[in-house]
């Protein structure tokens, strides 16, 4: 409402943490709970701060990590719930600061390729939509590619997206050869001197293995043109994804060489701590984040805030 | 070879072996094993310790069957509860109201709701001759009409779109209008995905269920989801009401624990589950193939059921049985390349098993897709009977023949000779650790040809 009445849109940070805090209460309230005053850092705590933390999907083994540095050096002492919040985001940061790091455009190559792929629904139709409008605000001239030629209405939906950031789409009719269509829109790129071109893909889960062929081939035929192509291979997460993001990431890197990931959804209710694993087992950057389901609501990926919201703290000037 | 709980446990009850029941403290540590288990798999932590509770209850005390392990029968314990607890039971639609019934879609942004519409309404054109009207409520996210429109052309069924400016109320209105009027059987409502924390579009969809009154109210909620499935089960739950839950994406290979924190938290049936993204991809669920995920002991039923339909099974136990002694020949090769092909997508199949993942993983590695099998059948067919019982015939020469004879080159033809050799040395040594391999997963005899390793698996 108060949006609404200021017709401001709230800050990403605010919003993020809001929504994190409004649904993350449960952590909330029994860090609350835990540490209501000062309280001893002992096995049971540390064992209902291991729950805590799994509870944001962060796994079982790394909640159990977190959780024994944390009681090195404080074990049986008094210690208050920020503080040991404190302690915990500033732990996790630490894993997470190596992988923030925004996508980084090379307009030399004209185009610098993006292919954007993932398992289905996971957003990545809408995150090529965000990454147009916030390259197009940058000044580069970006182009579309529908390379989902499978779903129903895919192409139409890029389409919009393509209106809405006023960047070409490059679209063949549905039940076209993705990889053909792909050659055809570097090719149109090219033409045109475009210096960013997005690849809109289909969605397929990981263990399909004819659709990762599929992909696969993408990737052959792009080469065919240009070597280096593509420049980038993302992998988009949608937050509310548990512990087979492993299987996600693993496959995908493996399969089609992913660059980096984007992890969608983050204004609900999910905090995506899986994360955290993932950066500790793989250690690819994360570029970007979505909070929400238009062009703007596309933010970097900070290490910092990501860590204190998934314990449930706010931006470090406001805490 | 299997990762699943069954050795875990058994190595934990080793030292009890030979005796009668269960005691706790022996069943403690197992269930310990049953926490990280149901974690991993996804189960949203308040569940995993309220099913803890529940399976230490029973198992504690439990006699230990002759012919079992205690590991076993603790599996069985914990696997008869999960079941128990998923809904033994198969929850079809209701649809006995007055036409038209009016069944609306909820869930989060992309979990599959529009696309399990029309699964639906093709289900029940196909199956029950219903008259099913389409309605797409998405005013929200670009296309989504259109997208409805496109399924309900392949289903072949009418859509009510919305008109510029309508709203979600309206459209629902008008559609039960339609359908009353034109003796609809079944009105299906596809709404816009919405997060559980977002009260405006929370209060949107009760007010399309006041509007409607829906016979069924269906979550619709990925397979893939994590912890926060309970949330959004929870919520929508309390905001909207539900009769019912669709598991989508069950054709991945997550572990699958949301549906047990879903039905729990709800107590609502998880009635369908989607298993691919084709309009006649959605199966009736079944608790039994999913408790056997959650703990990891792979989709054993379902690997088993798309076994058997493709496979010649007593050919397949021959073959295994000779290759577990050593005596794997070309010939045997030629079979099971024929039949890998014949089931199709052998990684798929695979990617039932989680245990299996290393072996998949080095299947991609080697590049075996469906085309090398395709190739390296070739090569075997090009083959006379007797270079198929011995390798050591083929020379440079013959090579070179069953190369131009298979559209192969020799470089392939040398290739599968050698991951033939590598193969049956694997076998050799599985022979030897294939009793205890296996334990607790397959029946015998049930293991699928597919489940050898195909060449250029090393
Ligand atoms: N709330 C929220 N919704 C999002 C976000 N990103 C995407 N969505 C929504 O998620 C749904 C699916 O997004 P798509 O972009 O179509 O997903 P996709 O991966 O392209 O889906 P497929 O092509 O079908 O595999 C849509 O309703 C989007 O509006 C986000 O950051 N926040
Ligand atoms: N593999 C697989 N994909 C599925 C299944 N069900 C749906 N999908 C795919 O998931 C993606 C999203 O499906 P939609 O039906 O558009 O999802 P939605 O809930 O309507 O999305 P929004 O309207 O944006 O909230 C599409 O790519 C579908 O093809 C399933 O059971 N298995
Ligand atoms: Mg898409
Ligand atoms: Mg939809």
């Amino acid at each position: 409402m108060t949006e609404e009445d200021t017709g401001q849109k709230p800050g990403w940070l605010n919003r993020l943490t809001s929504g994190l805090r409004r649904t993350s209460s449960a952590l909330n309230q029994s860090l609350g709970e835990l540490f209501s005053g000062a309280r001893k850092l002992d096995r049971a705590t540390l064992d209902e701060l291991e729950e805590l933390l799994i509870a944001t999907d962060i796994g079982v083994s790394t909640a159990a990590q977190l959780t024994r540095t944390l009681a090195e050096g404080r074990f049986d002492q008094e210690i208050t719930g920020d503080e040991v919040r404190a302690a915990l985001a500033a732990q996790i940061a630490e894993i997470l600061s190596p992988v923030a790091e925004p996508l980084a455009i090379n307009p030399s190559h004209r185009p610098h390729t993006v292919l954007v792929c993932g398992v289905n629904g996971s957003g990545k139709t809408t995150t090529v939509g965000k990454l147009a409008q916030l390259y197009r605000d940058q000044g580069l001239s970006v182009m579309l590619a529908a390379a989902d030629t499978f779903r129903a209405a895919a192409v139409e939906q890029l389409r919009i997206w393509g209106e809405r950031t006023g960047a070409p789409v490059v679209a063949r009719e549905t039940g076209a050869d993705a990889a053909g269509l792909v050659f055809d829109a570097i090719e149109e790129a090219r033409r045109q001197n475009a210096d960013l071109l997005l690849i809109d893909t289909a969605g397929r889960l990981q263990n399909k293995t004819e659709l990762m062929d599929e992909l696969k081939k993408v990737i052959r035929v792009a080469k065919k043109l240009d070597e280096t192509a593509p420049q980038s291979t993302l992998l988009v997460l949608d937050a509310t994804v548990g512990q087979n993001a492993h299987s996600q990431v693993e496959t995908f890197r493996d399969m089609v060489d992913v660059t980096g990931l984007v992890v969608t959804k983050l204004d609900g209710s999910a905090k995506a701590g899986v994360v955290v694993a993932l950066a500790e087992r793989f250690g690819l950057p994360v570029h970007a984040i979505g909070v929400g389901e238009q062009a703007d609501d596309l933010r970097p990926f900070d290490a910092t805030s990501f860590a204190r919201a998934l314990v449930d703290l706010g931006p470090e000037e406001a805490g | 070879m299997f990762d699943g709980l069954t050795s875990r446990f058994d190595d934990i009850f080793e030292r009890l072996k030979r005796r009668g029941a269960l005691n706790e403290s022996d069943v403690d540590e197992a269930m310990r094993e049953v926490r990280v288990a149901l974690l991993e798999a996804d189960v949203a932590l308040p569940v995993v310790k309220e099913f803890i509770e529940k399976v230490t209850e029973a198992a504690v005390g439990a006699e230990v069957l002759r012919s079992v392990t205690p590991g076993q029968m603790v599996v069985k314990i914990v696997h008869d509860r999960l079941v128990d607890m998923l809904g033994p039971e198969e929850a079809g639609l209701d649809l006995a109201v007055q036409p038209p019934a009016a069944l609306l879609m909820v869930g989060l942004q992309g979990s599959g709701k529009t696309t399990t519409c029309a699964k639906i309404a093709s289900r029940l054109i196909d199956r029950e001759r219903k008259k099913v009207l389409l309605a797409a409520l998405d005013v929200a996210r670009p296309a989504a009409a259109q997208q409805l429109a496109t399924l309900g052309e392949q289903v072949g069924t009418r859509v009510v779109q919305p008109v510029l400016g309508e709203q979600p109320v309206g459209i629902a209105k008008r559609a039960m209008d339609v359908g009353r009027r034109e003796g609809f059987d079944v009105v299906i409502l596809d709404t816009a995905g919405r997060l559980a924390i977002d009260d405006e579009l929370m209060a949107e969809a009760a007010a399309i269920r006041d509007q409607v009154m829906p016979v069924e109210t269906l979550l619709v909620a990925d397979a893939l989801s994590g912890q926060d499935a309970v949330t959004t089960a929870r919520t929508f739950n309390e905001r909207v009401g539900l009769t019912g839950i669709v598991l989508t994406r069950v054709d991945g290979d997550s572990r699958g624990g949301a549906a047990l924190s879903m039905r729990s938290v709800t107590g609502c049936p998880i009635k369908l589950m989607g298993v691919g993204e084709k309009l006649d991809e959605l199966e009736t669920f079944q608790a039994d193939r999913i408790a056997g995920r959650i703990l990891g002991m792979g989709d054993v039923v379902g690997l088993v059921e798309k076994a058997q339909e493709t496979v010649d099974t007593e050919k397949a136990e021959k073959v295994a049985k000779r290759a577990l002694k050593g005596q794997f020949t070309l010939e045997d090769l030629g079979d099971q390349l024929a039949q890998v092909r014949k089931m199709g997508d052998l990684q798929g199949i695979m990617g039932m098993l989680p245990g299996v993942g290393k072996m998949k993983k080095q299947m991609d590695a080697a590049n075996v897709d469906d085309k090398t099998i395709a190739h390296q059948h070739a090569i075997i067919q090009s083959m006379t009977p007797k270079e198929r019982s011995n390798p050591k015939l083929l020379n440079a020469k013959r090579r070179k023949r069953i190369a131009a004879g298979s559209g192969t080159s020799v470089q392939e033809v040398n290739r599968l000779l050698k991951q033939y050799q590598q193969m049956a040395g694997m076998m050799k040594k599985m022979g030897k650790m294939g009793k205890k391999g296996l334990a607790g997963g397959l029946p015998p005899g049930a293991l699928p040809p597919g489940m050898m390793p195909p060449p250029g698996f090393k």
